[in-house]
């Protein structure tokens, strides 16, 4: 089988500041993975590595199969953790520059998604609030139909009942050939949507397992031993 | 269908043992079908691989089987219903009757309390417990 991504040895350093330091992991399609940290670990440096907007210092990444660039860019549909739309843009604004630039845009899909999310195509993207404006950036990303989806702190702004919302759209609307990652450092909330954990700390990957497994081996929640393996240092 | 999961268990036992639950209730009648990994992932809000897995598990242990093309459905079979009833009354026993040890009550003395306990409950229908069974 075709790995989705796959890093080996991979770092990356900001001035002294080694973000990542030689981390490798692959990702299999069909699979949510939780990409989990505190706050400073290197989940968005991962990220965006991983959607090619930065290069390594060192080690290989490979995106379906290839460097990132181009054509990765095409079948793999990013969410930063900030918002990436221009504020001056309205909801269907925001769509219609994301259907441009993107060919695996279903417009379809979109549609059904405002829907789900209660967002409309003329509020204007500078009066959302915080919570609509991560469903407005979910919507952007899973109105995609990729191959990979890199989705950076998808619920780190919202309430629980928004946080729900957006979970429900998540497990609604992502293609089921498709893999995707979430990064997050709110792991009750979520794991009940995962496939597998990484855990990464100080730039290096610590865990990598399967959640059902972490729970029937060690009857604890993936939250629980997050809590253990952080409380380490 | 709404479950309160447990996140220190595994999701796909605890959907198991719902939907067991249901069998053996008559919420889903033998033959009948059970919904899609699809319509579950989305109704239950749970990974859809973490569905396929209970579903495996269910056909494993013969409590579903799926038919080509048409789906997956709950056993037809009465006595396997009835061994899955058995099954999970033995479990809710094994609890009752370790966590009654532990208050250091022996076996004739469970049997005896188990027995007033069920006989309070017949002569004050709706199940109402009062005080009385020193």
């Amino acid at each position: 089988m075709e790995q989705l991504l796959e890093f080996e040895t991979v770092s990356k350093k900001f001035g002294s500041k080694a973000a990542l330091q030689g981390i490798s992991l692959s990702v299999n399609p069909g699979r949510i993975v939780g990409l989990l940290g505190s706050n400073g670990s290197g989940k968005s440096t991962l990220m965006r590595i991983a959607a090619g907007l930065i290069r390594p210092d060192s080690g290989k990444v490979r995106v379906l199969g290839d460097e990132p660039g181009v054509q990765s860019k095409a079948r793999v549909s990013f969410m930063p953790d900030k918002p990436q739309f221009e504020s001056w843009m309205t909801v269907g604004e925001a769509l219609n520059f994301q259907k441009d630039f993107f060919p695996d845009f279903d417009p379809d899909k979109s549609k059904r998604m405002l829907d789900f999310m209660k967002l409309s195509r003329k509020d204007k993207t500078s009066s959302l609030s915080k919570g609509m404006q991560e469903r407005l950036q979910l919507t952007l990303a899973l109105s995609r139909r990729a191959s990979l989806y890199l989705l950076d702190e998808p619920i780190g702004g919202v309430d629980p009942v928004a946080r729900d919302h957006i979970l429900d759209a998540l497990v609604e609307f992502y293609e089921e050939d498709s893999s995707v990652i979430v990064s997050t450092h709110l792991i009750a909330d979520i794991e009940r949507i995962f496939d597998e954990v990484l855990m990464i700390k100080d730039g290096s990957l610590v865990l990598r397992e399967d959640v059902e497994r972490i729970r029937l081996t060690s009857g604890k929640s993936v939250d629980q031993l997050f809590k253990e393996v952080y409380a380490e240092c | 269908m709404t479950i309160e999961f447990n996140n220190n268990l595994p999701i796909y036992l605890q959907i198991m043992n719902y939907i067991k639950l249901q069998i053996v209730t008559g919420k889903l009648g033998p033959g009948e079908k059970i919904p899609s990994v699809r319509e579950l992932a989305s109704e239950l809000k749970i990974n859809p691989n973490t569905i396929q897995r209970t579903f495996q598990e269910l056909e494993r242990e013969g409590v579903a089987e799926s038919r080509r093309g048409l789906g997956r459905f709950v056993t037809s079979e009465d006595e396997k219903i009835m061994s899955i009833k058995k099954e999970m009354a033995s479990e809710l026993l094994e609890r009752f009757i370790g966590g009654m040890r532990e208050l250091g009550f022996d076996g004739d003395n469970i049997v005896k309390i188990v027995a007033e306990s069920v006989e309070d409950g017949k002569r004050e229908p709706g199940g109402s417990h009062s005080g009385t069974t020193a």
